[in-house]
């Protein structure tokens, strides 16, 4: 390890407001070309011009189905879950003041593929909506669990005992998951399509059954923001500046419950978008948890409806499920960021 | 500074003149031999318990090479490499956990931050979906490919002439992350039945494991646990920080690169046996712990931790649900799940902040 | 050429390409109460760190017994010099005697884990920084000063005939800071021990050094004992600091006296 001087340097201040605000603008630009991208591109390319009149005047052609039914709803899915997980997973690594953290540290991931399991499974659920409700409640179980544990006796639920706690739950529900899945083959084969995030084979339905959960979580995510910034510099010296540190940690883990717990029913498990995307805002937009949240609300999506785009190009007349090329395509330019610059610490 | 001040309670054990002497912990010591205790009472169990159950007589003939046709066929063929296969894989990542977690001082450290877990699964899965291999090629590939993650991730975090830790724990999930989506892909591609057996490595399991796997394994680890013992004043000295660990005469860096290569070779060689089984590399050493209230990293608790964990476990797995197995990763992931939960709630209870 | 143990020639140390100390030459008298003084971010811990073998020198050699530090075994350097660091971390859960004890390591080996000298030798720190009561609690359930203290004691139970301090006195109360100051006076005159430290408050380097070293921006400004080089004007250079260099009433050291804020002096 590199040695350290002993006094602390001086952080760099970052970026001031007016250019994170451009920085904010130029993302909203890029988000709305990649929807505008995401209802165009597919195993049919349909030109915006057809797009666009489709959209405002409605139509029964062919191409016009597709966008309307099919495209429009996929692209409102993947903007939707993709703010959530960005939402969620920088509240994870505000709450936690852990870099490493992801939004499934608190189980999330794990409670609701182990519901899901469990309704196809035991129960013989066998739709994708009839899903939905399931992982929402496998979600918001375990990470109330978690937090349960992680907040007994005095101390309340730190950071180290959430995730030590989440670790320990996230171990049993996967364990339950994988004996259901391995004692029943159709449970598997039904399991192996899910656990894939993929925003293939949803539609409006799915998004009108998590929308009122995740605008409860994004509300709630923005309305933390300041009080994250007083938590951000430990809990004494934040109690010191009037955080409510208890309060905010509690409110903090309900909306990523809420925020990740949907995202997962809707689409299925995606895995990178929570870890990397704050570490991008952070590096743009410094440390400011507001700016940091707006970033992550922005970045996410761009990140997850590229990835959408991109495995429905790549594999035409198939397509590479989403959850799949998040990863293959976040993980070098996470690895590329890491590289070259110094870390970025919370 | 006159006469000595009374000695601080440590009893060690003096023999030649005083040449030779060994500290001895005495809560930790009864808690070690209590653990050996169980583990053998569970080693034993493994070996009478089963579809054709025999009786500890028989096993203990058995063992000492008096057993009759059947009953000695079944324990020193079928049930006695299996348990020495769990008790061997068990130590070793108790030991290779409560390395990890003294070098990077975090109770969550484990081999899997260095990607090697995902790394060797990606690997069978990719022998076993992709090219329909058997038993053995399946535990080479693995092995090859956990070892060329762990390689890559430690290349890719190195940057001007040395490797941050930081640097190299988010490299590790990076490439971890990708190699789980190129595992889910194979997974929704590949024909039902091998899908299924692909995630049953990925689970980890000592099913049908024989003398093939046991004695390999069993040579590794008589080098490997050694010198991870070896190493050990080193690694509790580590943890004092770098420069009170330099003024005291460790050679840092050298010493944690050894510490790390120990703990990723018997990681290696446990995950190439019986499949990644994280958990246990996870839990063992903070339950150990816990029981022995040694200071230092534990290794010895961990090991025997390790493998009780393991082999009970591994009994439980084939008993459970008999006639069907369950691979053993998930009963670890179960037990030492639930368990650690609940001796962290009931820490936490009884701790003063 | 000086025949002193510890010293170094044309050292260059730097962090990550800042370059705090340049061409740097400085001989540790044996036997004597060496003190590092000087302002914030002089660069008297990177000296330290240099000596010790922390910091490895861009240029320039550090000799311990005649030869350079850097070609010796780590383990037969640690019997000889010892460092007390700045921040320490100690691990979860460990108790003063098993701190207090990881001191012993150069001296132990494979075979000789815990010699009736390492028992000794434990037993003696404990009781020198007063911590033996302290001998079976949790170190991070001390305070700040009962864990200096703790810390001390382990550099002490190391036996080292050269011992490196980085501010040992910070966290400490005024008594335990003179108690941990005559322990090292001490220390040198029973022992023969040869002492360095980095301390932060001049009164007491003035009181307790036998040779002081001051310095300023990556240089000694000037070395010597403090009865010879401390006066009003060096403070002002290497502090920026107007006072008043009286003769202390106790040890006849020099005493600096801080100028007042203008208008608040009594008249003389």
């Amino acid at each position: 390890m590199a040695a350290s001087p002993p006094t602390t340097p001086v952080p760099r201040l970052r970026a001031a407001a007016p250019s994170r605000a451009l920085g904010l603008a130029l993302a909203l630009a890029v988000l709305v070309l990649l929807m505008g991208a995401s209802l165009a591109i597919g195993t049919r390319s349909i030109d915006l011009s057809t797009v666009v009149h489709a959209l405002l005047h409605g139509g029964d052609g062919d191409e016009a189905v597709i966008v309307r039914d099919l495209r429009v709803p996929r692209t409102l899915l993947g903007l939707a879950v993709g703010v959530a997980l960005g939402l969620a997973g920088a509240l994870m690594q505000a709450l936690t003041r852990n870099p490493l953290a992801d939004p499934g540290l608190l189980g999330v991931n794990a409670g609701a593929a182990a519901a899901v399991v469990f309704a196809i499974g035991v129960l013989g659920v066998g739709s994708l909506t009839g899903y939905v409700w399931f992982a929402f409640a496998g979600a918001a179980v375990a990470s109330v669990v978690v937090y349960a544990i992680g907040a007994v006796g005095r101390g309340g639920a730190s950071p180290v005992r959430l995730a030590l706690a989440g670790t320990a739950v996230t171990a049993a529900l996967t364990a339950l998951t994988q004996a259901l899945t391995l004692l029943d083959r159709d449970t598997f084969d039904q399991w192996r399509a899910w656990s894939v995030g993929a925003l293939s084979g949803r539609d409006a339905d799915t998004l009108g059954q998590v929308a009122p959960f995740l605008v409860a979580g994004v509300l709630l995510a923005l309305a933390l923001g300041r009080a994250l910034n007083a938590i951000a510099l430990g809990d004494e010296t934040g109690r010191a500046l009037g955080a409510r540190i208890g309060r905010t940690r509690l409110l903090g883990a309900l909306s990523i419950t809420l925020l990740c717990g949907a995202a997962t029913a809707a689409i299925g498990p995606i895995f990178f978008v929570g870890l990397t995307v704050p570490h991008v805002a952070r590096a743009i937009a410094g440390a400011d948890q507001r700016w940091v949240l707006a970033y992550s609300m922005l970045l996410a999506p761009i990140l997850l409806l590229a990835a959408d785009v991109v495995g429905r190009v790549v594999a035409r007349p198939g397509e590479v499920q989403v959850g799949i090329v998040t990863a293959l395509l976040g993980a070098p330019v996470f690895i590329a960021i890491v590289r070259r610059r110094r870390i970025a610490h919370l | 500074m006159s006469a000595p001040a009374p000695a601080l309670r440590a009893p060690a054990i003096r023999a030649f003149g005083g040449r030779v002497s060994v500290r001895v912990h005495r809560r930790g010591a009864i808690a070690c031999a209590l653990l050996a205790l169980a583990a053998l009472a569970t080693a034993l169990a493994g070996l009478a318990f089963g579809d054709y159950p025999l009786s500890l007589g028989e096993v203990v003939n058995a063992l000492a090479g008096r057993g009759d046709g059947s009953g000695a066929f079944i324990v020193n063929e079928l049930r006695l490499p299996r348990v020495v296969c769990a008790l061997a894989v068990g130590a070793g990542l108790g030991v290779a956990g409560a390395i990890f977690q003294s070098l990077t001082r975090n109770p969550l450290g484990s081999p899997d931050v260095i990607g090697f877990t995902y790394g060797s699964a990606a690997g069978a899965v990719a022998m076993i979906i992709v090219v329909g291999a058997q038993q053995s090629a399946v535990s080479a590939g693995a092995l090859a490919a956990g070892l060329a993650t762990a390689a890559i991730v430690y290349l890719l975090s190195y940057r001007g002439g040395g490797v941050q830790g930081y640097r190299l724990v988010l490299v590790g999930i990076g490439i971890s992350m990708m190699l789980l989506a190129f595992i889910n892909y194979l997974l929704t591609r590949g024909r039902i039945e091998e899908a299924q057996e692909a995630a049953v490595w990925i689970a980890g399991s000592l099913d049908g494991r024989g003398w093939e796997q046991a004695t390999p394994l069993v040579i590794a680890l008589a080098v490997l646990l050694p010198a991870a013992f070896l190493l050990s004043p080193r690694l509790s000295l580590l943890e004092l920080g770098d420069d009170a660990a330099t003024a005291l005469g460790v050679r840092v860096e050298r010493s944690r690169l050894t510490l790390t290569l120990v703990a990723v070779a018997i990681t290696a060689v446990a995950t190439a046996t019986a499949g990644p089984i994280a958990f246990v590399a996870l839990a063992a050493p903070q339950v150990a712990r816990r029981l022995t209230r040694t200071p230092g990293p534990g290794l010895l608790g961990a090991a025997i931790m390790g493998a009780q964990l393991l082999q009970g476990s591994d009994l439980a797995s084939q008993r459970l649900f008999a006639p069907d197995q369950l691979p053993v990763g998930i009963m670890t992931g179960a037990i030492g799940g639930i368990y650690l939960a609940w001796l962290l709630a009931r820490e936490w209870r009884w701790r003063r902040a | 050429m000086s025949t002193d143990r510890l010293r170094a020639e044309g050292l260059r140390l730097a962090y990550d390409g800042r370059v705090v100390v340049d061409g740097l030459s400085v001989s540790i008298p044996d036997g004597g109460f060496t003190i590092i003084v000087g302002p914030n971010a002089c660069g008297k811990s990177t000296l330290l760190r240099g000596l010790s073998r922390m910091l490895k020198p861009r240029a320039g050699t550090v000799y311990l017994d005649g030869a350079a530090i850097s070609s010796q075994p780590s383990k037969q350097v640690a019997r000889r010099l010892g460092l007390l660091p700045q921040s320490p971390v100690a691990p979860d859960a460990i108790t003063v005697g098993d701190l207090v004890a990881r001191g012993r390591y150069p001296h132990q080996g494979l075979l000789r884990q815990w010699s009736r000298d390492d028992e000794r030798a434990v037993g003696e720190a404990l009781a020198a920084t007063g911590t033996a009561d302290l001998a079976d609690r949790a170190v991070d359930e001390l305070s700040g000063g009962q864990r200096q203290r703790v810390w001390l004691a382990m550099a002490l139970a190391q036996e080292t005939p050269i011992l490196l301090l980085d501010e040992p006195t910070t966290f400490l109360d005024i008594a335990h800071q003179i108690e941990v100051l005559d322990l090292c006076a001490e220390l040198r005159e029973r022992r023969g021990h040869t002492l360095v430290a980095v301390l932060h408050d001049l009164n007491h380097a003035c009181r307790y050094a036998t040779h002081l070293i001051a310095m300023r921006d990556g240089r000694i400004a000037a070395q010597g004992p403090p009865g010879e080089i401390v006066d009003a004007e060096l403070v002002e250079e290497v502090f920026g600091l107007r006072c008043q260099v009286i003769e202390d009433p106790q040890t006849g050291t020099p005493l600096i006296i801080p100028a007042a804020r203008t208008g608040t002096a009594r008249l003389a």
